[in-house]
C-alpha cells in the first residue's frame, strides 16, 4: 500500500522545449499530417503497452511526435515503423528519467490478483489487454508489434535492434504464454 | 500435441505470412500428415483470433490528439494548405511535340487523377480520424444498398466479401470533386478499406490500375458506367485481391 502511494504521488512530467523550433520545410507539415499523424493510435497503443501507464504513455507519445516532426526529413518511407522507433526511444528516455523500471506486474494488478484470476472475472477487451500487459518483456513488445501493429519480422528486428531469429523466438514464447492464459480459460469454461 | 521440433519456427512463419512460397508449399504438404504441426498452427490461429477479436489496441485520447495537432500547427504557419507538387513527367521541354500530341490521351486523365488521389486519401484518412467511418453500419448488403437510394443518383453494387477475408462494415456518403459519392467500407483484419463509387467521368480511362501514394495503396477500375476507387493502408497485393474479389462477387 505504502509503495503504491509513493508511486502514484510521484509523477514527473516530461519537459518540452518549444523555445527554438527547428524550421520545417514548406510542405513538410502537410506531409507529416498526412503520413505520420494517422499512426497516432498505433504510437499510443505501443507506448501504453511498453509503459503500462496511461499518463506516461501520453507524455511519451507527445514527446515522440515533437521529435518526429522535427526529424521528419530523416524519414525514408515506412512512416509507421519509423514513428514507432521514435516512440521506443522516448520510452527508454522516460524509464531513465524516472530512474526506475516501469511498474511491474505486482503493482499493476489490483489487490495482488493473478492475471488469470482477472481473466475469469472480466470477459471483455480489458481482460485481453491485462493478459498482454502481464507478459514480461521483451516478449510483450514483440507480440504487440506483430499481432496488434502487424509489422513484418524485419521491421520488428530493426526497431528493437534484435536479429530476426531472436524476434521469432520471442514471438513464439509470447504466444505460448498467451495460449496458456487465453485458451486454458476457454477449456475451463466449456468443461463447466 | 506439439509440432516437430525443427518445424516450430516455420509453422509460426507460415501463420505470420513470412514464409517464402517454396517453404510454404513444402510445409503445407507436411501439415497434411503431421497432426502435431497442424495442431500447432491451429493453436496459433486460435490465439490470434482471440486476441484480435477483443480489439486490444488502445486509441489515443482526444486531448492528446488535440495537443499534438496544436503542436504541429504553429510551426507550420504561413504554408499553403495544400502543397503544390511538381509533376516530374510534365517538366521536360525536350519531349515537345510528342508530349503535346500525347497529352490529350495520357496527361489529361493523369492530371485529374493526381488531385483526385489526394482527395481519395484525404477522404480515407478523414473517415478513420473523425470516427465517422460509416453512416450505416451493417454487414448486410441488403441494408447498405437501399440506404444509398435518394442519397446518390446511381445504384452502387454492394458485395459481401466476408468469406474472402474482407467483411463489409457499412456505407457512408462522401464527396469527390464537390459531388456526393458512395463510400463502402470493408475491413481486412485491423485495416479499413474505403471503396469510393461514382459515375465514371467522361474522360475516364477504362484501364484498371493500382498505385501507391504517401504510404497508401489505391486501386481503380471502371465497370458498368461507374468508377471504383479502393483506398487503404494494406499492401497493394491485398488491395488487388480485394478488387478481384469485389468484381467477381458483384459481377463487375
Amino acid at each position: 500500500m505504502g509503495r503504491r502511494a509513493v508511486v502514484s504521488g510521484f509523477r514527473p512530467r516530461l519537459v518540452f522545449s518549444r523555445s527554438a523550433p527547428t524550421p520545417v520545410a514548406p510542405g513538410q507539415a502537410e506531409r507529416f499530417r498526412l503520413l505520420v499523424l494517422p499512426h497516432l493510435d498505433a504510437a499510443y497503443s505501443y507506448a501504453r503497452y511498453l509503459a503500462r501507464d496511461p499518463a506516461a504513455a501520453e507524455d511519451i507519445v507527445q514527446d515522440a511526435f515533437l521529435r518526429a516532426f522535427r526529424a521528419f526529413a530523416s524519414c525514408r518511407g515506412n512512416e509507421k515503423a519509423w514513428l514507432l522507433t521514435v516512440v521506443r526511444n522516448c520510452f527508454l528516455d522516460w524509464t531513465r528519467t524516472n530512474r526506475r523500471a516501469p511498474p511491474d506486474i505486482e503493482t499493476e494488478t489490483v489487490d495482488g490478483e493473478h492475471p488469470e484470476t482477472i481473466l475469469q472475472r472480466r470477459q471483455d477487451a480489458e481482460a485481453v489487454r491485462a493478459t498482454v500487459e502481464a507478459l514480461p518483456e521483451p516478449f510483450r513488445e514483440a507480440l504487440v508489434l506483430r499481432e496488434l501493429e502487424e509489422l513484418p519480422y524485419k521491421d520488428i528486428a530493426a526497431l528493437t535492434g534484435a536479429p530476426i531469429g531472436t524476434v521469432m523466438s520471442r514471438l513464439a514464447r509470447a504466444r505460448a504464454m498467451l495460449a496458456t492464459m487465453l485458451l486454458a480459460r476457454e477449456d475451463e469454461g466449456s468443461a463447466a | 500435441m506439439t509440432a516437430c521440433i525443427d518445424r516450430e519456427m516455420a509453422v509460426q512463419s507460415l501463420a505470420d505470412g513470412e514464409l517464402d512460397s517454396m517453404n510454404a508449399l513444402e510445409l503445407e504438404a507436411h501439415l497434411q500428415d503431421c497432426p502435431g504441426c497442424a495442431a500447432t498452427l491451429a493453436r496459433l490461429r486460435a490465439v490470434r483470433a482471440k486476441l484480435v477479436n477483443a480489439e486490444p489496441r488502445y486509441r489515443a485520447p482526444e486531448a492528446l490528439r488535440a495537443r499534438i495537432e496544436a503542436m504541429i500547427a504553429p510551426e507550420a504557419e504561413g504554408e499553403p494548405a495544400r502543397p503544390v507538387r511538381a509533376l516530374p513527367w510534365f517538366g521536360g521541354g525536350a519531349i515537345g511535340a510528342l508530349a503535346a500530341s500525347m497529352a490529350l490521351l495520357f496527361a489529361a486523365p493523369q492530371l485529374t487523377s493526381t488531385a483526385l488521389q489526394d482527395q481519395l486519401i484525404a477522404g480515407h484518412i478523414r473517415s478513420l480520424q473523425a470516427s465517422h467511418l460509416v453512416d450505416v453500419a451493417t454487414s448486410d448488403r441488403h441494408v447498405v444498398k437501399p440506404w444509398f437510394n435518394g442519397r446518390v443518383d446511381f445504384a452502387p453494387p454492394v458485395a459481401e466479401l466476408a468469406p474472402q477475408g474482407f467483411p463489409l462494415v457499412g456505407g457512408r456518403l462522401d464527396y469527390l470533386d464537390g459531388r456526393p459519392v458512395a463510400a463502402l467500407v470493408y475491413r481486412r483484419r485491423l485495416h479499413s478499406i474505403n471503396l469510393f463509387v461514382r459515375p465514371a467521368p467522361a474522360l475516364a480511362s477504362p484501364v484498371a490500375a493500382t498505385t501507391h501514394r504517401d504510404g497508401y495503396s489505391l486501386t481503380r477500375w471502371v465497370a458498368g458506367g461507374l468508377e471504383y476507387w479502393a483506398v487503404s493502408d494494406i499492401d497493394s497485393g491485398d488491395l488487388q485481391a480485394f478488387r478481384t474479389a469485389f468484381r467477381k462477387a458483384s459481377g463487375t
